[in-house]
């Protein structure tokens, strides 16, 4: 059997706004549109995943929060209602999803063997996450792949954002030998805004566009501080200065999800693909891709 | 705004050991017996509104009320999902649940009331439910614990259902829902093995209880920051169920609090607490911060700092 591989690594952020906007079928709310700038961005490296032969899509969830260890989904399918907690009025998504159980089985054993408390999740009733919707939808809107949901151990709730990044590196080094293990070929996807201080109020029309704006400036620096590193193809520097740009900008790489990916892919020296930046409800979005391959990485944005 | 009648108050925990596994420790069954004290409770009392303050529904846009009449699903928890689905109906005082949400937004915070099919509530307000009110015998309400929201608007949120309460001449209960320590085991352990997780979280929970033993609301209210210094998790800005249960329960120490079990949840501090208004106080605040009454916004410190 060929060695697995990862033959792309996707920042994709779960605003479910983004979903709400481009009114699909799966979703009850209905919208005018909004957030072009991140929804376009998503469409162009939908096309570009066309053009890729893969097996199963990865992601990893800031909102399956788990405290013990992280879990794995361990059903092949799951089917029911999305609803967002924070959002309903926007996200109310009914999925149908599949899930390559022999893919999450083999990470969560290679990861438990390097130490790291894990647990399969084998209830038929759980209900998937909106982050995960999100990202697989905008990346994926045929929904015609696998994937394996990975949980967010909160460590930095628990410790600090330092420990976060060694323990996501860790599952992120367990990951990629528990790929090349499987002979599958696979798109990580991290699922999670920069910048992440919302607004505490909605406008009356939420896709009012008049109304978007990032949170403060000081938000919109660190954001831009990152967005060059990856242009620059410096991302062990981005993870090295993690833990200060979470803290200072609340960030949502707090989960995990950026650190786990890049310890994934051996901390990428080639530039990211840039496919869109904007703000939701007062946080930074970046849409960006990692291309393992020279002849097919391309200047985006 | 006029007394609100409130018959009493229950703190209790949102793990869904006591509802899903009692048998699991003994710890579990006692805190399942605890919260059927409490069922009975309600049961004989006159009670017409059950009033929850849950910590595991964070909320972003302002404060979000429970607005659907009849929310069913089946719920599973992030973490112990292996313990078993929760499948709920329960049945909402929506008349109630737009007062709340009128009178917070009377007050100067952003409020909405959320009503769809499929809305995900949290593990807290389903174990409280399901084990205070199994029948549905009396309509509830929820309210979210916004992620930002700080002191002034805790208590401000907590006067709004004070206010909610006395303009529609409800006799409540009010149930807030939270961990005391709420750091758990980060492995997986043998339910009969559980224990508080450390020594100091051990020795500030029995403090908190003390406080509620005594009926000091107001004072616990008033140690919330050392609490949530202490032994709260930092996940997010403040301990501010204390804060919100008294501002709700009218602001003072005359209470007969009754702790009626204190165990390890997953390492957790669970606690099921009643504290029924009564004559007489005991003991005086530790300290006294700002009172709002009402919420005008986050104070721009940026803007005015050079004043
Ligand atoms: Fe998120």
């Amino acid at each position: 059997m060929a060695k697995g591989e990862i033959v792309l690594g996707c920042l994709a952020p779960h605003p479910p706004h983004v979903v709400y906007a481009e009114n699909p079928e799966q979703n009850e709310a209905f919208a005018e549109g909004g957030w072009e700038t991140l929804r376009w961005g998503y469409n162009r490296l939908a096309r570009k995943l066309k053009s890729i032969d893969y097996d199963a899509m990865v992601i990893f969830t800031p909102h399956w929060q788990t405290y013990i260890g992280t879990h794995f989904l361990g059903l092949p399918k799951f089917k029911s209602k999305s609803v967002d907690p924070v959002f309903p009025n926007l996200f109310r998504f009914n999925y149908d999803i599949s899930v390559d159980v022999e893919l999450a089985e083999k990470m969560c054993e290679v990861a438990g063997e390097s130490g790291i408390v894990t647990k399969m999740m084998r209830n038929p009733d759980f209900r998937i996450d909106y982050g995960t919707i999100t990202s697989c939808h905008m990346l994926n809107p045929e929904w015609d792949k696998p994937l394996v949901t990975i949980s967010s151990n909160r460590n930095a709730h628990y410790y600090s954002p330092e420990v976060m990044n060694e323990q996501a590196s860790a599952l992120g080094i367990a990951c990629s030998k528990a790929i090349e293990e499987s002979g599958k070929k696979v798109v990580l996807i991290s699922s999670h805004s920069l910048s992440h201080r919302h607004f505490v109020t909605e406008s009356p029309l939420p896709e009012d566009m008049s109304r978007e704006h990032i949170y403060n400036h000081s938000q919109y620096v660190w954001d831009m501080k990152l967005v060059d590193l990856m242009r620059d193809g410096k991302m062990k520097e981005v993870i090295d200065i993690m833990p200060e740009f979470t803290e200072q900008t609340i960030a949502e790489t707090e989960a995990g999800g950026l650190t786990w990916m890049m310890a994934a892919m051996g901390y990428p020296e080639y530039p990211a693909e840039i496919y869109g930046y904007q703000s939701v409800i007062g946080t930074g979005n970046l849409i960006a891709a990692w291309d393992p391959i020279e002849a097919t990485r391309e200047i985006v944005l | 705004m006029s007394d609100s009648e409130i018959l009493f108050g229950i703190y209790c925990p949102p793990h869904p050991q006591p509802l899903l596994s009692p048998e699991a420790s003994d710890g579990y069954g006692k805190l399942r017996d605890a919260f059927e004290t409490c069922r009975k409770r309600i049961e004989e009392s006159e009670a017409d509104l059950i009033l929850v303050y849950s910590t595991t529904w964070p909320s972003i846009i302002g404060h979000q009320i429970q607005g659907h009449p009849e929310p069913e699903w089946v719920h599973v928890d992030d973490d112990f999902h292996y313990l078993g689905s929760m499948p709920y109906k329960f049945k909402i005082d929506t008349e109630f649940a737009e007062k709340f949400r009128e009178s917070a937004e009377s007050r100067g915070l952003q409020s909405r009331t959320v009503a769809y099919d499929g809305f995900p509530i949290d593990t807290g307000s389903i174990v409280a439910l399901k084990l205070l009110n199994p029948d549905n015998r009396i309509p509830a309400c929820i309210v979210s614990s916004n992620m930002y929201a700080n002191r002034a608007e805790t208590i401000v949120l907590g006067k709004s259902a004070r206010d909610a309460i006395a303009a529609q001449g409800k006799k409540a209960v009010v149930v807030v829902v939270s961990s005391l320590s709420n750091r758990m085991f980060t492995e997986h352990i043998d339910p009969a093995e559980d224990r508080i997780h450390s020594a100091k979280d051990d020795e500030w929970n029995k403090k908190i209880l003390e406080f509620f033993g005594n009926g000091r609301l107001e004072d616990l209210s008033q140690l919330s920051r050392e609490i949530h210094g202490q032994i709260r998790v930092q996940k997010v800005v403040a301990y501010k169920p204390a804060w919100w249960m008294s501002a709700a329960m009218g602001q003072h120490n005359n209470y007969t609090g009754e702790v009626l079990a204190y165990e390890a949840l997953h390492g957790s501090g669970g606690a099921v607490v009643v504290l029924t208004p009564s004559k007489g106080s005991v003991g005086d605040k530790e300290f006294d911060e700002d009172d709002v009454e009402h919420y005008h916004g986050d104070r721009g410190v940026l803007d005015t700092g050079a004043l």
